[in-house]
């Protein structure tokens, strides 16, 4: 137990001489929360918008504007040809171009259907399919109050034909910020990117100058040394998680609506974990570069792609969501949004805190007993 | 008494036989130096005395305790010292011992006791609170040896502890080993440089992974090299060197600088022979005589003929 507490006593002398590592576990954390609380965003407020308008009639006019008073829509240009139209989407300016047929206004008056041309810019497909379902509800709208205009107009005592009206209610993040879904998840990224590629680099760093040569030669055995050199990463990330979790709250007014003893705790289970993956690492690298190099590209990248962090899992392929299975990751994001935005607590996680106990403990198992081999 | 005592210690790596059954004794406060070439082994059979690697076969007692059967146990009567300097560099002097200290066992008083003989040892009274990484080599190798020794083992091993170092660091460096031996210290060295090694009680030499000479340096000089050294120095020392090594009286040629060693039969006295068949082939010999071998005359000596078999 001594032994233990020499290890981590150096292990935090270490951290104070080296400034870079404060700035990674401290000021990172913010830095990475800002910059995705603000800039990973998929909400789409505004639509750049062109208008070719052939038709030049009082209904086309009104029909515009219902898409200058949504708010969503942003006209750049009204154009007068087809080339125009051409130039806009190609360079990017705008996202979409509608074009109002010259019959438009005639075909209304003679109740037929009346076309209407949408051309997107497809480069950015979520933003065009976002903007397509904002024009189909104005176009619809607008529908609506042409026949309705037309039952007034007739005077013909014609009840409107019975409809269903789904009245919305979002709950958890009523706004539907794309930021409300991503920085809570920011906790987990950031706690692997301090416990996992930190705790790789602190091995072998050790192994690179080394140390850890000297360090074997002493009576500390494997387990001691393991532990000493785990314990301090362990403590770092809590660190980063109060820091984001005050910087959360402070910065975008998010708050933990569940229970914080269980979002700790469950970070504790996922922190075993990406410990074991970082010791892991440590195991298959000679340098600290390989150990960057392989922490970034084979361990966190494919973590957090698989995760959910960015992509729904629910929405891959089978054999993907199969493999999402075996990512830790996945567990603690689903807890975290789950603790953050919806006040979820152990009852309702317990199946994810299981699965990170258990893949926790098998890392770091397996991991353990790698570097014991390697050690000798 | 001894300290060590190996006994047909092997180490196989799958096929690879590293250490080849070798057997020695090192005496209690002698200082016995590990000689061979790169990838002779050294490296293997220091690791399996300190306890880290588990002999393919054979055993050594290492300060009372078997390596085969309690390798923990001869952790702690030991130090160890790399050839690279293994202290933390982002560490305090202070902090360093500290650490090592502890992870030894010391208690506080013994601690500070041990720490003040390390500063004083390393010239760094009173300079604690400087970073490591910022001292001078020399400094930087009696620090290394002092935090290996902090908890006074029986036995410390220095694995080549001179690499690269000044040689008036050099020097200091051997009368601290001087001083821990003559305080009862079993010192255990590899070194490259040869003429450390004759500073040794007693020596070995291994090649290979096989154990191809011991004894004490006076010893090797006279038990291994039954043939008679000259030294020569010549204006062109290649072409002597050309010249001699086909003369059926001469067993090796070696080059020392601006000087030929050559080695020859034991009855062999002829210098005017030498003199005459250098002149005859245009090289003037500037002055000839005959030379106690060196340990280097030795070694090349064993090894050249090894390789030859």
């Amino acid at each position: 137990m001594k032994t233990i507490i020499h290890i981590i006593r150096k292990e935090f002398l270490q951290f104070k001489r080296d400034p870079k590592m404060f700035g990674i576990i401290l000021i990172a954390p913010i830095i990475q929360l800002i910059f995705l609380g603000y800039a990973a965003t998929l909400d789409l407020n505004t639509v750049h918008t062109i208008f070719y308008d052939q038709d030049k009639t009082t209904t086309s006019r009104n029909f515009i504007e219902e898409f200058k008073s949504s708010g969503f829509f942003q006209i750049d240009h009204y154009a007068d040809n087809y080339e125009d139209v051409q130039t806009y989407i190609e360079k990017g300016k705008s996202l979409v171009a509608i074009v109002i047929p010259k019959d438009f206004e005639k075909k209304i008056n003679r109740r037929e259907t009346a076309q209407l041309q949408a051309i997107f810019n497809g480069s950015d497909g979520n933003s065009a399919s976002i903007a397509a379902g904002y024009i189909a509800a104005i176009t619809t709208t607008f529908s609506k109050q042409i026949v309705k205009d037309f039952i007034d107009v007739s005077g013909r005592k014609i009840s409107t034909v019975g409809k269903i009206s789904a009245e919305a209610r979002v709950w958890y993040n009523p706004e539907l910020k794309t930021r409300n879904f991503m920085v809570p998840a920011i906790v987990g990224l950031l706690v692997s990117i301090v416990t996992l590629i930190l705790t790789s680099l602190a091995v072998v760093k050790e192994k690179e100058i080394g140390t850890l040569e000297q360090l074997i030669v002493t009576p500390i055995k494997p387990l001691q040394l393991i532990i000493g050199k785990l314990v301090p990463f362990l403590i770092l990330g809590f660190v980063s998680v109060t820091i984001v979790i005050v910087a959360m709250n402070i910065i975008f007014g998010i708050h933990v609506r569940g229970s914080v003893v269980f979002l700790f705790f469950s970070s504790f289970l996922y922190i075993l974990s990406t410990l074991g993956l970082g010791l892991f690492v440590s195991t298959v690298s000679k340098t600290q570069q390989q150990a960057m190099m392989i922490a970034i590209f084979a361990v966190m990248m494919p973590m957090i792609y698989l995760s959910g962090f960015a992509f729904p899992v629910e929405n891959m392929p089978t054999i993907i969501q199969y493999i999402s299975y075996a990512i830790p990751l996945k567990y603690f994001i689903t807890i975290i949004r789950g603790v953050i935005l919806k006040g979820n607590g152990f009852v309702q996680h317990w199946f994810d805190a299981t699965m990170l106990l258990a893949m926790g403990i098998l890392i770091l198992f397996f991991s353990a007993l790698r570097f014991r081999k390697r050690l000798e | 008494m001894n300290s060590i005592e190996v006994k047909n210690l092997t180490k196989k790596f799958g096929d690879f036989v590293s250490v080849d059954n070798i057997s020695f004794n090192v005496k209690q406060a002698e200082i016995f130096g590990f000689l061979g070439a790169n990838g002779a082994g050294k490296s293997t059979t220091i690791r399996m005395l300190c306890g880290i690697l588990e002999p393919t076969f054979g055993d050594a007692v290492v300060g009372g305790c078997s390596v085969a059967k309690n390798p923990d146990s001869v952790k702690q009567n030991i130090g160890y010292m790399s050839q690279r300097f293994s202290l933390y560099n982002d560490l305090a002097v202070g902090e360093n011992l500290d650490f090592f200290g502890g992870v030894y066992g010391l208690s506080n008083q013994k601690l500070n006791e041990r720490k003040k003989w390390v500063l004083k040892i390393a010239n760094l009274e009173g300079k604690e609170n400087l970073l490591t990484g910022s001292l001078p080599g020399g400094i930087k190798q009696r620090l290394a040896l002092g935090a290996a020794v902090i908890h006074q083992p029986d036995i410390v091993f220095l694995d080549e502890p001179t690499s690269g170092v000044d040689p008036i660091s050099r020097r200091n460096f051997w009368e601290l080993i001087n001083e821990l031996s003559s305080e009862g210290t079993t010192v255990f060295v590899t070194t490259h440089y040869l003429e450390e090694a004759e500073f040794c009680n007693n020596i070995i030499l291994i090649d290979a992974g096989r154990l191809i000479a011991e004894g004490n340096p006076k010893q090797l000089k006279t038990d291994y090299l039954k043939n008679s050294i000259y030294e020569i120095e010549s204006d062109r020392v290649i072409e002597a060197l050309e010249l001699l090594e086909k003369q059926n009286f001469v067993v090796e040629t070696s080059i020392f600088g601006n000087n030929i060693h050559i080695s020859v039969e034991e009855k062999f006295n002829d210098l005017s022979r030498i003199n005459k068949l250098c002149e005859e082939g245009g090289i003037t010999i500037k002055r000839i005589n005959k030379i106690v071998p060196t340990l280097e005359d030795v070694f090349i000596h064993l090894l050249g003929n090894e390789k030859i078999l």
